[in-house]
């Protein structure tokens, strides 16, 4: 088990690291660094003083110590948008992605368990085909639409919750139904295909012999076993929740760090860009790794050598 | 291996009347019983077609800017079925040709990362060691980040073009087929047959074209569909967000996000795109998923045997 965490420890660290070096490359690559970091109207002295004072005269490999350096202090220079630290900019807007990507999360994996079970106890039947259906719908649909025909139909049409922006719990409903769908179809897939297997298996048929009642093997003995390929897929359906949250917040104007990263590709501002493609790899990263712990704690068999 | 013998079996035992089915023949037959399969298909080879020749079948005028024809909601009397938009051009020829763009954006994607994949793969299963390590190390780090993100960084850095589009797509999508092609070479590599054709002393390369390759082709063409429909949605959120395609170039997602702005007043003009995005991205995962089931002979039966409930 030490031996696993410390590798998935390394492992992590480095898509970290690679992803740092990877926006730092793209940074040098397109030549004048100073294109991407100021507006495009900048004076030739303010780009010559710009230059001077990042040292982007200095060898490729002296920026690049000096760069992670900063990184590791968490410093990202200052956005030339808002005038202020990038890193605290980003950090400001992190708790609005959490409340919709936690909402989000949470209600598709509840209803992807009902949803999902019901589906798996009766197959073909009313319940299995919607979520067939619902799941389809998920995996196809392209979520800016889904979001516009959301707006559209009961925002503006029906006018039962707001257009974009944030407060009361009225503002979450849209962007989080927009951004559950997909993971919602993919894990009621899971959970249906998992509690039919769990079902079939010899420990049920025993639990059954035994005299004991449905929601007694159901809860006790399958829920347990049909959980974990749905952990697995939640990993994966974070980082798409990561991609899905850029445009949800943009669509509805939920002022988190998606929006704000698009905010910053418009007025070309790569030091906020920088720092808020840092966070969301940390983020994705750190979530992995929790995941994959959880997985080997509920799973004696992950823990391999 | 098992589903060799079993075919060769069942070739054997058949009477000697009736006429072996090519191929093809076969592969017809088996999409007559599958209704959902055969109407996606003749949808998508429809839109394929008709965004093929659009130019010879649209009357040039319909694209043409007419003030006086803004905002006509559809209707099937003057021949606007879908609408016209903002600037007085008919939606669905407009869709037409911005479906030209994003199939083809998407087709030439899908092409790309599938034979850089695939070989990476290929290579990584069959020759394992220390290549492998490093592909599939790789493989883990890409798929394990938000691509969009990603692409969006790395087109804003470079510049919006069509073909920085299809680069960046390309660079975040052949991990998988690299995964599936890996996993299936490194079980093929136990097969006899690939055992058999090493004593005989094939080379590397003619084991790989004979045996190893035309058993990977199912299940990548398999994958390459419902990647299509991926890409579709990948290139058009980038076009939204407008990082993709740029006019006067049209694509699907910027025709959505040119509708957006009227969403009040004129709802089809970001309706309409999206529901061809929608229709086409559902055909193909639902042609993708007979697919698998019509190019594996061990599953083949289930298409043919009628269905229960």
């Amino acid at each position: 088990m030490g031996r696993y965490i410390a590798r998935r420890l390394i492992q992590s660290f480095l898509v970290v690291l690679a992803v740092v070096t990877l926006v730092f490359v793209l940074a040098r690559l397109t030549g004048d660094p100073t294109d991407l970091y100021l507006p495009l109207h900048s004076s030739p002295e303010v780009r010559q003083s710009f230059r001077e004072a990042y040292g982007f005269d200095r060898p490729i490999l002296v920026q690049l110590g000096e760069f992670l350096l900063d990184v590791a202090r968490l410093d990202f220079g200052r956005s030339v948008w808002q005038k202020v630290p990038a890193m605290p900019l980003v950090l400001h807007r992190l708790p609005l992605t959490l409340e919709l990507a936690g909402v989000t999360i949470t209600g598709s994996m509840l209803l992807a368990f009902v949803l999902g079970s019901l589906s798996a106890l009766r197959p073909l039947s009313v319940v299995d085909r919607a979520t067939t259906f619902i799941s389809l719908i998920g995996v196809t649909v392209a979520d800016f639409w889904l979001a516009l025909v959301l707006i559209w139909v009961f925002a503006v049409y029906l006018n039962w919750f707001p257009t974009s922006g944030t407060g009361g719990l009225e503002y979450l409903v849209l962007p989080g139904i927009t951004l559950a769908w997909r993971p919602l179809g993919r894990m009621a897939q899971v959970v249906r295909s998992s509690v039919l297997e769990q079902l079939s298996s010899p420990y049920v048929t025993t639990a059954r012999a035994k005299g004991l009642s449905q929601p007694l093997v159901l809860f006790r003995h399958v829920a347990k076993n049909a959980f974990i390929p749905v952990l697995t897929l939640a990993g994966t359906e974070f980082i798409g929740l990561a991609n899905g949250a850029v445009i949800v917040e943009t669509v509805f104007g939920w002022p988190g760090i998606g929006k704000l990263t698009i905010d910053a590709l418009e007025r070309r501002d790569f030091a906020v860009i920088q720092a808020a493609v840092f966070v969301v790899a940390v983020l994705v990263v750190l979530l992995n790794l929790l995941i994959d712990f959880c997985y080997a704690a509920v799973d004696p068999r992950i823990r391999y050598e | 291996m098992v589903t060799q013998q079993v075919e060769a079996a069942g070739i054997g035992a058949a009477p000697p009347t009736t006429p072996r089915l090519t191929a093809w023949q076969q592969t017809l037959a088996l999409l007559a019983h599958d209704k959902a399969a055969l109407v996606s298909l003749s949808f998508l080879l429809g839109l394929g077609l008709a965004a093929l020749f659009a130019p010879v079948l649209l009357d040039p005028a319909s694209l043409k800017m007419n003030m006086s024809l803004r905002f006509i909601p559809p209707n099937l009397q003057d021949g606007h079925i879908f609408g016209t938009d903002q600037l007085g051009r008919d939606l669905a020829s407009r869709i037409l040709m911005a479906s030209r763009v994003s199939l083809t954006t998407a087709f030439i994607v899908v092409t790309l990362s599938l034979v850089v994949g695939l070989i990476l793969g290929v290579i990584a299963g069959y020759y394992g060691r220390w290549f492998d390590d490093i592909i599939m190390r790789f493989v883990d780090v890409a798929l394990g980040f938000p691509s969009l993100l990603l692409a969006l960084v790395v087109i804003y850095a470079l510049g919006p073009s069509i073909v920085n589009i299809v680069l960046v797509l390309a660079a975040t999508r052949w991990m998988l087929y690299s995964r599936v092609a890996r996993a299936e070479t490194l079980k093929l590599r136990r097969f006899q047959y690939v055992e058999a054709g090493q004593i005989i002393g094939g080379t590397d390369f003619w084991i790989l074209r004979k045996h190893v390759l035309p058993n990977l082709m199912s299940i990548v063409f398999t994958l390459a569909a419902l990647e299509l429909a991926t890409v579709i949605l990948a290139e058009s959120a980038l076009s939204f967000l407008g990082l993709g395609v740029q006019p006067p170039n049209v694509s699907l997602g910027l025709l959505i996000a040119q509708g957006k702005e009227y969403i009040t007043t004129a709802w089809w003009v970001m309706f309409f795109p999206g529901l061809a995005i929608f229709m086409t991205t559902m055909a193909l995962s639902l042609l993708a998923s007979w697919l698998g089931i019509a190019l594996d002979p061990v599953q083949r039966w289930r298409l043919t045997s009628a269905r229960r409930g």
